[in-house]
């Protein structure tokens, strides 16, 4: 049973990583002169899009914490609607939250918010799909033994890595090398998505070596 | 432990890294005075009376020989560049692309020569500059007359060009015009900053090149071209850019020989060489390797070349054109004239007396600056000098037993040789000169700087085991602490011993540093006992090891947050670009530690309720209510860092950074309403000050009583924010709108700063003197009936609660048998005594901080109230996590505390407007309340020093509040508690408040305590030191060193001393209470 699931979460997530390489390639098919670089605000549009539907694609199709309970079609819309203003929310919060760490406050501001935005996708999202608009599960899950579900733990891996890959991504700002991606807001949502993704391909390995240990509390 | 032990070692530790950095200063940088005379054309330095009255007319010294010159430098011109070899078949890049230089060479063997051009170290283009104009050695510090702008103030070429009526053209590199501003008759500058760009510079002075010498208005015309250099940073020497570069170049001097006319001398020059990557800076083979080539249309040199080209220094060159051009030699060159060029197309006799005569001149003047040079500064031997002074005098004295034998220009045959020695004498003695004062410029001693970096590291090592140790151990660690101090005399008369058997001389700075280094080994072998003797009863009872292990081990998880900060803190230094964008590094680093801590107690599930049995059927948790407060803290330190960024000044390495605007006075600022309405901000920001600190005393009851100290604080703060903002008024006023008040203005910009300082030294000597800011009320004798003295008193239930009676169990006990006849309620009631420490520090910190803000620019007390709210919520911000992750060690300061509390003090560096370069200090401040002239330097240093390390200033003598805090925010914590309990515990309640008397229920600890966190404090500085130290003594060769990490080196080295200071001051000022508040004891129960 747990082998089972860890391969439907290494399946689930090499899909994730699969996704966001494609967000990078192809729609240079499509859009004339598209490059990450080049065209980073198309990118960073394009990527929190793809990862999104994706996201909630698989959760719905995956479904890893059934909830015996139907719900009425009201009880869901109103979840749907807080879903968005908690997404919302946090994409505000992540906003402020950079430019407080040092972002320019007036200049550039649509690439601050699109790199929040992403931000969101690669952390909020996939809290909103597993544990939906109920941020005392999500204060659990962001603990010491908190998480209840391999899903949670791999929601705790890759949440926490995109951040950190996003706070690396600022150290090569000031250097003087005059490359491309040194531009604001580029290094840092390269470091998030590279984060993110090794978050992703780490969590199922993390995961399949310490299945001794984890013992997750029944809920 | 006692207090002075505690104060002494702190002592101690700091002089060891202070032998350290002068160690590794002594090495690394080398100072030289900078000599403010001239040479004029009147000088007696002048050839006797037969030579001079054949000089003719525009001459000094010296017959001028060429009326113009072209001087090209093309920037890293190494010798290989130059030289051509035609026996080489494949040449490297860099080979043989200068074939004019060759093909001129070998076709007019007596009209062109190549030279090997010695650079002396430090070979960057700005030291090179100066050393081909001045023809001195320049150091990294030449102290001058003037910091605050690159430019030259020592004699030189240009000065004395443009003195003599010449027209100096220049074109090239705009190192130049910092240099030499409004020297050029006509100049045309490109910006040299941007290595990556090969051509801006070279291809602009082609433009300007060929007409400028074609029209004629010039005597000297300059051209420094980059493109060589900036191929090199790029590419490196081994790259077809260069061998295009260098093709360009060869193009542009065969087309400008053409140009030349028959009156012109032409030099083409390297400033200095550069190595295999294409970098420059030090002292290697490779980089001091230059080209310089001499050409003219008329014959040059009375014989053909030498077989291998000879070698020249490149000062040399400074003499030669000087005397070639019949200008005198600047004064302080240290140069000797190469002598081939002065031989002409006459007979070699004359040819002979020409040069023995410009010998003399330039001997004459090397004499002349040796010996002004000895007057102003020690730093050469004095027994090389009498040497010298011996070699001089006895060639003079020649010269002029020679000069009686020779009429004209006819010589005795027999005369000959002793002409030829006698140049050879004069030559020894400029040898001999120059030799001596390169011994003592310009050269790195790396055995040095490795042992002042090895003395700090291992201090920094020291601090952290002692820190360590005193937390283990407390009764034992005072002689462990205290036998090292007898090492370091006991080193230091050994090292002497040695000296005076081997009767050399003492250099104290050797002495020091090997007193410190013996007391280390003397301190690290006491800790080596103790640990073996601790590992052996340890190893009796293995299981208790292994428990250890595990603990340490967690111990040391604990540590890797703070310190992976700290790593990275340090780890920047080692970058140019990152020591260059500090101003924003230490911010990040700071929001990041305490976001970092927020979301380290949340994972460790400190933030929230520990679950109940409900919530884990619901799988839910809540948080705790202090979350919030502890959240809305993180929120104001963050929005409190961002707003610090808004008052950074700027570095000339970040071409697009405009300087805060608040950095300038209010007196520059045109409109006159915005004026108006930065004033009365500021103003109203320090009363907002003065109240915010006066009502913090009254909430903890510290304003209650009569002392001197307390009536200072309530009258004598608004009269120190009445001064300054009198001085800002008058300061900020335009100059004419005063018209007949300008007199009184004059005065008035005098005394009101005077009168800060005075009232701000009076309250720091009240401080002193009687610390207490206590109000005790002594029931014993009156037994119930209480005296209301004045206000204060707690009369309502507000009262009530902000003022807190202490009641003393001790005291209690030793007057229980007196009292147990009398009412129980007999007490003696002291406000204010939990709160006493920190009263005393802040006292201290707000009339530091009104003094640093006076000797800031107005607006920048914006940056000083964050300052002071910034600290206010750091504080807050531990003593709440600490409280959350229930702390259960009061007495020890973690490492995250002191880190962050560090990087807010880097942090305000920046936000207060300053920059580690020396263009960015404020000079200004030195003429706060004093009028421009200063007798002495010692106040003006002090002024700026102030101004400069204003916030290391005030965090270091805040730092104790680091230990005291927690204590001080124990009532409110305990007040929250008590509004939900019963009215009957009250009381009870009441007498837990100790708050920071547990200190002094504790003194061994507390005492500990201190040492701990000084010790801790003077790591983490120590590490950033270290950093630096390492950066500069690695990156010594690097392109920036001078310009980065040199400068930074230096500030960080400034800023330990002044912090270390500022350090023990603070600690003994808590120490000075502590005695205050025994003898207030000790005097209540004799009462």
């Amino acid at each position: 049973m747990r082998e089972a699931e860890v391969g439907r979460l290494l399946a689930a997530n090499l899909l994730r990583a699969l996704a966001v390489v494609l967000t990078a390639v192809a729609p240079a098919f499509f859009l004339d002169g598209f490059s990450v670089l080049g065209t980073h605000l198309t990118w960073l549009c394009v990527c929190s899009v793809c990862v999104a539907t994706l996201n909630i694609i698989l959760h719905l199709v995956l479904r890893p914490n059934q909830s015996p309970k139907r719900r009425s079609f009201a009880h869901k819309i109103s979840r749907f609607l807080k879903c968005c203003i908690y997404f919302f929310m946090s994409c505000i919060l992540f906003h402020a939250i950079i430019v407080l760490y040092g972002a320019p406050l007036i200049e550039l501001v649509t690439e601050t918010f699109l790199f929040a935005v992403l931000l969101s996708t690669f952390t909020t999202l996939q809290c909103l799909c597993l544990l939906g608009p109920n941020i005392q599960a999500w204060i659990r899950v962001f603990s010491k033994n908190g998480a209840m579900s391999i899903w949670e733990s791999s929601l705790q891996i890759t949440s926490m890595c995109s951040i950190l890959g996003a706070w690396f991504g600022a150290f090569p700002i000031p250097l003087d090398w005059d490359r491309p991606w040194q531009v604001w807001p580029i290094s840092c949502s390269l470091g998030a998505t590279f984060g993110y993704m090794a978050g992703l391909i780490i969590a199922p390995l993390w995961i399949h070596w310490n299945r001794k240990q984890l013992t997750y509390k029944s809920r | 432990m006692q207090r002075w032990p505690v104060v002494l070692f702190l002592a101690w530790v700091c002089l060891l890294f202070f032998a350290g950095i002068g160690l590794f200063m002594s090495g690394f940088l080398l100072t030289r005075i900078e000599l403010a005379s001239s040479s004029s054309c009147s000088d007696p330095v002048v050839p006797p009376l037969w030579e001079r009255q054949s000089l003719p007319p525009g001459s000094c010294w010296a017959p001028q020989r060429f009326s113009k010159a072209v001087l090209i430098i093309i920037d890293a011109l190494h010798f290989e560049f130059a030289h051509f070899d035609p026996a080489k078949t494949s040449p490297l890049p860099y080979e043989n692309k200068l074939g004019v230089l060759h093909q001129l060479a070998t076709s007019q063997p007596r009209h062109a020569r190549l030279y090997r051009f010695r650079a002396d170290p430090p070979t960057a283009t700005m030291q090179r500059i100066k050393g081909l104009t001045t023809g001195s050695l320049p150091t990294f510090i030449d102290v001058g007359s003037n910091f605050a702008s690159y430019a030259i103030q020592e004699d030189n070429l240009l000065a004395q060009l443009v003195q003599n009526g010449r027209r100096v053209v220049f074109m090239g590199d705009d190192t130049w015009e910092g240099l030499f501003p409004k020297k050029f008759f006509r100049s045309y500058f490109f910006p040299s900053f941007n290595v990556k760009d090969l051509h801006t510079v070279d291809d602009g002075i082609l433009q300007h090149l060929y007409p400028t010498v074609d029209s004629g208005e010039w005597d000297l015309l300059i051209a420094h071209f980059l493109g060589v250099d900036h191929c090199g940073h790029k590419h490196g020497p081994n790259h077809p850019e260069m061998a295009k570069k260098l093709t360009q170049m060869n193009e542009m001097l065969r087309s400008l020989v053409d140009h030349l006319g028959n009156d012109t001398l032409l030099l083409v020059a390297g400033d200095h060489g550069m190595t295999e990557t294409g970098d420059h800076g030090g002292d290697s083979e490779k980089e001091v390797n230059a080209a310089l080539f001499v050409y003219s249309r008329t014959p040059l040199f009375g014989s053909g070349p030498p077989e291998e080209p000879e070698t020249v220094p490149q000062v040399n060159l400074v003499p030669t054109v000087a005397l070639l051009l019949g200008v005198p030699i600047p004064y302080s060159n240290i140069g000797e004239v190469m002598a081939e060029l002065f031989a002409g197309d006459s007979d070699a006799v004359s040819a002979a007396l020409e040069q023995l005569s410009v010998y003399h001149i330039n001997a004459k003047q090397v004499y002349r600056f040796l010996q002004s040079y000895s007057l102003v500064a020690q730093d050469l031997p004095a027994e090389q000098l009498q040497h010298l002074q011996e070699l001089f005098s006895s060639a003079v004295e020649e010269h002029t037993q020679l000069l009686t034998q020779v009429h004209g220009t006819t010589v005795p045959p027999e005369l000959k040789p002793r002409l030829g020695s006698l140049i050879g004498r004069f030559q020894h003695y400029l040898r001999e000169a120059r030799a001596v004062c390169t011994q003592s410029w310009a050269r790195f001693h790396p055995l040095r700087m490795v042992g002042g970096c090895i003395l700090i590291a291992s201090s920094c090592l020291l601090c952290y085991m002692a820190s360590e140790l005193a937390a283990s151990s407390q009764s034992l660690c005072c002689s462990c602490l205290l036998y090292p101090l007898f090492w370091g005399p006991v080193g230091a008369a050994l090292l002497w011993l040695v000296h005076v058997f081997t009767q050399e001389g003492l250099d104290l700075l050797l002495v020091s540093s090997w007193a410190a280094a013996a007391s280390q080994l003397g301190f690290f072998w006491h800790w080596w006992g103790r640990h073996l003797k601790r590992a052996r009863l340890t190893g009796s009872q293995p299981p208790l090891a292994s428990g250890g292990l595990r603990q340490r081990l967690r111990a040391w998880l604990g540590l890797a947050f703070p310190m992976g900060i700290l790593f990275f803190r340090c780890g920047a230094m080692f970058s140019d670009s990152f020591v260059v964008a500090e101003a924003r590094v230490a911010p990040f680093l700071l929001a990041s530690l305490v976001m970092l801590l927020v979301g380290k107690l949340h994972w460790d599930g400190h933030l929230t309720v520990p679950e109940g049995p409900k919530q884990q059927l619901l799988g839910v948790s809540s948080y705790r209510r202090e979350i919030w407060y502890l959240l809305c803290l993180v929120a104001m330190l963050l929005v409190c860092v961002r707003l610090s960024s808004f008052f950074h000044q700027c570095r000339e390495e970040i071409p697009q950074c405009r300087p805060s605007v608040f950095l300038s006075p209010l007196a520059s600022l045109r409109n006159t309403r915005a004026k108006n309405f930065f004033y009365l901000l500021c103003v109203a920001l320090l009363a907002g000050l003065v109240y915010a600190v006066q009502s913090w005393l009254r909430h903890y009851g510290n304003l209650n009583s009569s002392d001197p100290l307390v009536l200072f604080v309530r009258w004598g703060f608004p009269l120190v924010v009445l001064c300054i903002a009198c001085y800002w008024a008058v300061a900020s006023s335009v100059d004419d709108s005063l018209g007949r008040l300008q007199e009184l203005v004059q005065v008035a910009v005098v005394v009101f700063p005077r009168a800060v300082y005075g009232l701000a030294s009076m309250g720091l000597l009240l401080l002193l003197c009687n610390p207490m800011t206590v109000f005790a009320k002594d029931t014993r004798e009156l037994a119930g009936s209480i005296v209301t003295p004045y206000l204060g008193v707690p009369g309502s239930e507000v009262d009530f609660l902000h003022v807190i009676p202490q009641i003393y169990k001790r005291m209690q006990e030793s007057q229980k048998s007196r009292l147990e006849r009398g009412s129980c309620r007999a007490t003696v009631a002291a406000y204010g005594l939990g709160s006493v420490y920190s009263a005393a520090l802040v006292i201290a910190l707000t009339l530091l901080g009104f003094l640093l803000m006076l000797l800031h620019s107005e607006r920048l007390s914006f940056a000083f109230l964050l300052l002071f709210v910034e600290a206010f919520v750091l504080l807050h911000i531990q003593t709440c996590a600490r409280g959350l992750a229930r702390d259960a060690e009061l007495f020890s300061v973690p490492w995250y505390a002191v880190i962050s509390w560090l990087l807010a003090a880097s942090q305000f560096f920046y936000s207060t407007g300053h920059q580690p370069i020396f263009p960015a200090i404020h000079w200004n401040a030195a003429f706060v309340g004093f009028h421009l002239d200063h007798s002495m330097n010692l106040l003006p240093a002090v002024l700026v020093g102030a101004n400069t390390f204003a916030s290391h200033i005030l965090f270091a003598v805040g730092c104790p509040l680091l230990l005291l805090w927690p204590f001080v925010c124990e009532m409110s914590n305990s007040q929250r508690k008590k509004a939900k309990k019963e009215s009957q515990e009250e009381l009870q309640e009441v007498e837990e408040h100790m708050m920071e008397m547990r200190l002094r229920e504790s003194p061994e600890e507390f005492s500990t305590a201190l040492l701990r966190l000084g010790l801790k404090y003077l790591f983490v500085l120590g590490a950033q030191l270290l950093a630096c130290v390492c950066a500069a003594m690695i990156l010594r060769r690097h392109l920036m060193v001078w310009k980065v990490f040199a400068p930074k080196f230096l500030f960080e080295s400034l800023g330990f001393v002044v912090s270390s200071i500022c350090l023990l001051l603070g600690i003994s000022l808590v120490m000075r209470v502590d005695c205050a508040v025994s003898t207030w004891f000790s005097q209540l129960r004799l009462r």
